[in-house]
């Protein structure tokens, strides 16, 4: 990263030229081909060994077979090569880049090059010093690195320089300069609007392409969650990020998104038969079970997105719905620690707990939802709060018998729905699925009637009451709208939701205890988390909290390094996020259009997110 | 523009002119011990256009939010078609009045389509059941309202930018959203709170336009405007609220004659106050100035400052556009 940051000082102090120049003074032609060459010997290079010891993970001493570190490298690499021929024009590959792909060049550069070092570097360090590469490893480096200086020796389009007030201070200048620096590393990175229209193509092709970008999206989704070391899975986020933003800035992603706002419906259907094909990826449940708490955290804060993204209402405690739900499905699960000795079958369980949810949220709603902004946020706080306390205290010492306080509500049998047990693994068309896989198609269900219920109700004239009190709660009254009425339906129907999901998790983690359903706590599902979960991913969208739950379960489930730290890495993370992408991670096409207020309005706004 | 879903009947002609939509008698508004209404009565009639004016601060927005449920008079009571109002903004909607704000209030992120459906609110019922299992009925009602939204778009013409998102809307088109926003709710009686505001001299005379014909599809409007040429050319009655009483109501002519409004409204002329033939020699003053050099720039500034404060004091209000819709704190507020 800071080589090219350095290499800036050159040009821009030399500024004022009249062609457009890139930011390391190699001619456009030397570079370009440095770029590509370098893209594709970086890919031959994974076949060679870089270290010469298994010590490392992954395998990475074998010629002629690529393994670990050096697969994210090889498709890197793959990527730079690919977008560097496009950027020659090459007939084929026109499709790749429709918004021209010298950008696109630099970011997968940079990715394969980030990657590349930090393996690199990262043997270097592991196994004690730079003896322990072989060439292939120095290879891969140079290569690399080769590529990236290529790729930024291309032209852009270079922003003027501000003009400043010369008598201003050391740190004024300081400023500007950084400042400027900043924008003319922003100016190469800028991807260009599309040249042409999309080629109109045949339904059939446009759902093929969903089809492929669906199994894309499956494969790297599993890749990511069956990392098995630290370093992989890092180089994996490297790989990934650098490799979506250069898809991204080769207008790609827009195009994409296009095609699947055409077709949402098959997308959705696309969506879910790829998620639910994901256990039958698994050999043994060990990723099932994380895949099963991404897919329950997901369905909570998609939820929480209908009470915070849709109308508006900042809800501190709506991981207390979560366990309403979970320890009603619990207490009437024939549990022997259940004061209840009965045992209703799923769908009753599932019914009562979804609607005790809304019971409580009915409850809590009701007096304070005449609140506005701040208030509320405190007030659901301390539900929250309340409600954990209440768990604890109704032990049968403080309080009545019902919860069996902090130990909880322990040995939940599994379900079993029409025979088919729960906790038995299963064979279906060959394939071995375990408990966890069975929960986590369970879930799934939980989860596309969540999304069914968000998208119905968002495009409706109850989700355009909510955004309208969201906007502008005056204006919304006086529009006839009873804000009090849709404020309080947007909550009791999050708690619902909530409820819902807490039915199946009392099961799948087989004990509740009121430490699961705390405000800030390291292990996701919380308040925090979930609505950062959602904030995250971006307010108001449907593939956003899924996103931002699937990031944030995996990255402090993957990065156990950070130990103590893992909060403070959050809470950095959210900050720089807050600060340079406000939208979220996937913007509502909505939010899109106002913070890009020159794009042409899209066909279709009135859909919530894609 | 077909005006089969107004509510009243169909030429404002039928109606007799007669029959009060609006009854306000007596309404008095307190905030603590400032009393910002005081005793205000007001009838405003089907097919009628009504002003309503007097200098700033003087309790028209309050009365206003009065009539709309924003607030709930201390004192009296304001009858809509004969029935009490209730004192709940969003019922007042349902009941027939539907409102514009004197600082625009859009929903700024949502499209201008989706701002005219909200206003459609009152007038449909499908609720969240109807929204999840979107039955038939539910894509009747919602083809309905868009039908009926673009219909409205398109009586102020706005139909070309359905799809954009409100805020990017230039000044003008927010004004004129927000009309169809609020005609949206099929009201009887139409609230404007200073529908021209900063608005240039084209756009304040479409607006009349479209008043007008809001009028002739049958809706009563209630209209609050610093603007006297808008109001004079568009009012029956004119009614003056001053220091939160009523001062005079009567017609157009009546009301720019009267003493007390003029002094209430423009302030006691004092002893040689420029006239008319003043100011222009002023303005060619100016004129004559830009064309000298820029060493002059300091004192035709200088005069233009004198302008500004003889019209101020000008008597003549109404014949005069530009001295008459100054009305400086309103429009630095937004």
């Amino acid at each position: 990263m800071t080589t090219q940051t350095t290499a800036s000082n050159t040009p821009s102090t030399t500024t004022a030229a009249a062609a457009p120049k890139g930011l390391i003074g190699i001619p456009e032609n030397i570079g370009r081909a440095l770029a590509t060459a370098g893209g594709a010997l970086s890919v031959a290079s994974t076949f060679l060994a870089w270290t010469w010891t298994p010590a490392f993970p992954g395998d990475l001493t074998v010629y002629g077979y690529p393994g670990g570190l050096q697969v994210l490298v090889l498709v890197g690499g793959a990527l730079t090569a690919l977008f560097g021929l496009a950027s020659y024009g090459v007939k084929g590959l026109r499709w790749l880049a429709p918004a021209g792909a010298n950008s696109s060049l630099k970011l997968a550069a940079l990715g394969t090059f980030a990657t590349a070092w930090y393996t690199v570097i990262a043997i270097s360090v592991k196994l004690g010093g730079l003896v322990n590469l072989e060439p292939g490893g120095w290879i891969v480096a140079v290569v690399t690195l080769a590529a990236v200086l290529g790729a930024f020796s291309l032209p852009f389009e270079r922003p003027e320089a501000e003009h400043h007030d010369a008598d201003g201070t050391g740190w004024d200048r300081f400023r500007h300069g950084v400042r400027h620096q900043a924008a003319v590393l922003r100016a190469a990175l800028a991807g260009g609007e599309p040249s042409a229209p999309a080629r109109k193509l045949p339904s059939y092709a446009e759902i093929l392409i969903i089809v492929a970008v669906l199994a894309a999206g499956l494969t790297v989704f599993t890749y990511g969650i069956g990392t098995e070391y630290d370093e992989l899975f890092i180089g994996f986020l490297i790989t990934a990020g650098f490799g979506f933003a250069a898809l991204f800035k080769a207008g790609l992603i827009t195009r994409i998104a296009a095609i699947t706002a055409r077709h949402s419906t098959v997308t959705m259907i696309g969506a879910f038969v790829a998620a639910a094909a994901f256990p039958f990826t698994q050999s043994d449940d060990q990723y099932a079970t994380i895949g099963v708490y991404i897919l329950i955290f997901a369905t909570v804060a998609l939820g929480l997105n209908v009470v915070v993204g849709l109308a508006g209402l900042l809800d501190l405690g709506y991981v207390a719905f979560l366990g309403v739900g979970a320890y009603t499905a619990a207490l009437v699960s024939g549990s022997p620690s259940s004061p209840l000795s009965i045992q209703l079958p799923f769908w009753a369980s599932a019914l009562i707990g979804a609607v005790v949810s809304m019971v409580f949220g009915v409850l809590i709603g009701a007096p304070t939802l005449r609140l506005r902004g701040d208030y509320l946020a405190i007030v659901t706080l301390g539900f929250g709060e309340i409600f954990r306390i209440a768990l604890l205290n109704t032990d049968g010492t403080s309080g009545p018998d019902i919860t069996n306080g902090s130990n909880g509500i322990s040995s939940i049998p599994n379900l079993n729905i029409l025979g088919f047990d729960f906790g038995q693994e299963h064979t279906i068309l060959g394939f071995t699925i375990g408990r966890f896989a069975n929960y986590f198609l369970l879930m799934l269900l939980i989860t596309l009637v969540v999304v069914v219920v968000f998208r119905r109700s968002s495009d409706s004239r109850i989700g355009r009451a909510w955004i309208a009190v969201r906007e502008d709660e005056t204006a919304a009254r006086a529009m006839g709208i009873n804000g009090f009425r849709v404020k309080l339906i947007a909550f009791a129907l999050g708690a619902t939701l909530a409820g819902l999901a807490g039915t199946v998790q009392a099961h799948v983690t087989y004990t509740v205890t009121p430490e699961q359903y705390m405000f800030a706590h390291v292990v996701p599902p919380n308040s925090a988390f979930l609505l950062a979960a959602v904030v995250l991913g971006g307010m108001g969208t449907i593939s956003g909290p899924l996103v931002g739950a699937a990031l944030l379960y995996l990255i402090p489930a993957k990065l156990q390094f950070l130990g103590d730290y893992q909060l403070l890495a959050f809470g950095l993370a959210l900050v720089l996020l807050m600060r340079f992408r406000p939208e979220g991670l996937i913007a509502n096409r909505r939010r899109q259009l106002e913070f890009h207020e020159d794009t042409e309005a899209p066909a279709v706004l009135s859909k919530a997110g894609v | 523009m077909t005006t089969d879903t107004t509510t009243k009947g169909t030429t404002p002609d039928a109606t007799t002119p007669g029959t009060p939509i609006l009854d306000a008698r007596g309404v008095t508004m307190r905030f603590g011990g400032l009393t910002a209404v005081r005793g205000v009565d007001l009838t405003v009639n089907s097919g009628e256009i009504v002003g309503l004016i007097g200098p700033n601060g003087a309790g028209k927005t309050t009365f206003f939010n009065c009539l709309t449920g924003l607030y709930v008079p201390t004192e009296g009571e304001v009858r809509y078609k004969g029935q009490v109002l209730p004192p709940k903004p969003f019922k007042v909607t349902a009941a027939g009045i539907a409102r514009t704000f004197q600082n625009i209030r859009l929903f700024a992120n949502m499209t201008v389509l989706e701002n005219v459906l909200v206003g459609r609110h009152t007038r449909t019922k499908e609720g969240l059941w109807s929204a999840l299992l979107r039955g038939p009925g539910f894509h009747r009602a919602e083809a309905a309202s868009r039908a009926r939204a673009m219909e409205l778009l398109e009586f102020v013409g706005l139909a070309h930018k359905a799809n954009h998102l409100s805020r990017n809307l230039p000044y003008g088109e927010q004004r004129k959203l927000e009309i169809a926003r609020a005609l949206a709710s099929e009201p009887g009686l139409l609230l404007l709170d200073e529908p021209t505001a900063g608005m240039n001299p084209q756009e304040t005379r479409a607006t009349e336009e479209l008043v007008f014909a809001i009028r002739d599809m049958g809706i009563a409007i209630l209209v609050i405007e610093h603007d006297m040429r808008f109001i004079m050319n568009l009012c029956d009655r004119v009614a003056v609220l001053v220091q939160g009483e009523k001062l005079i109501e009567g017609d157009s002519v009546t009301v720019q004659r009267d003493e007390r409004v003029i002094a209430a409204y423009l302030g006691e002329p004092f002893e040689g106050a420029p006239g008319a033939e003043e100011a222009a020699e002023v303005e060619s003053a100016e004129a004559h100035a830009k064309a000298e050099a820029q060493a002059e720039s300091a004192k035709a500034e200088a005069k233009t400052e004198a302008q500004a404060e003889s019209a101020e004091n000008t008597t003549d209000a109404a014949s005069d556009r530009s001295t008459t819709d100054a009305a400086p704190g309103k429009e630095n507020d937004r």
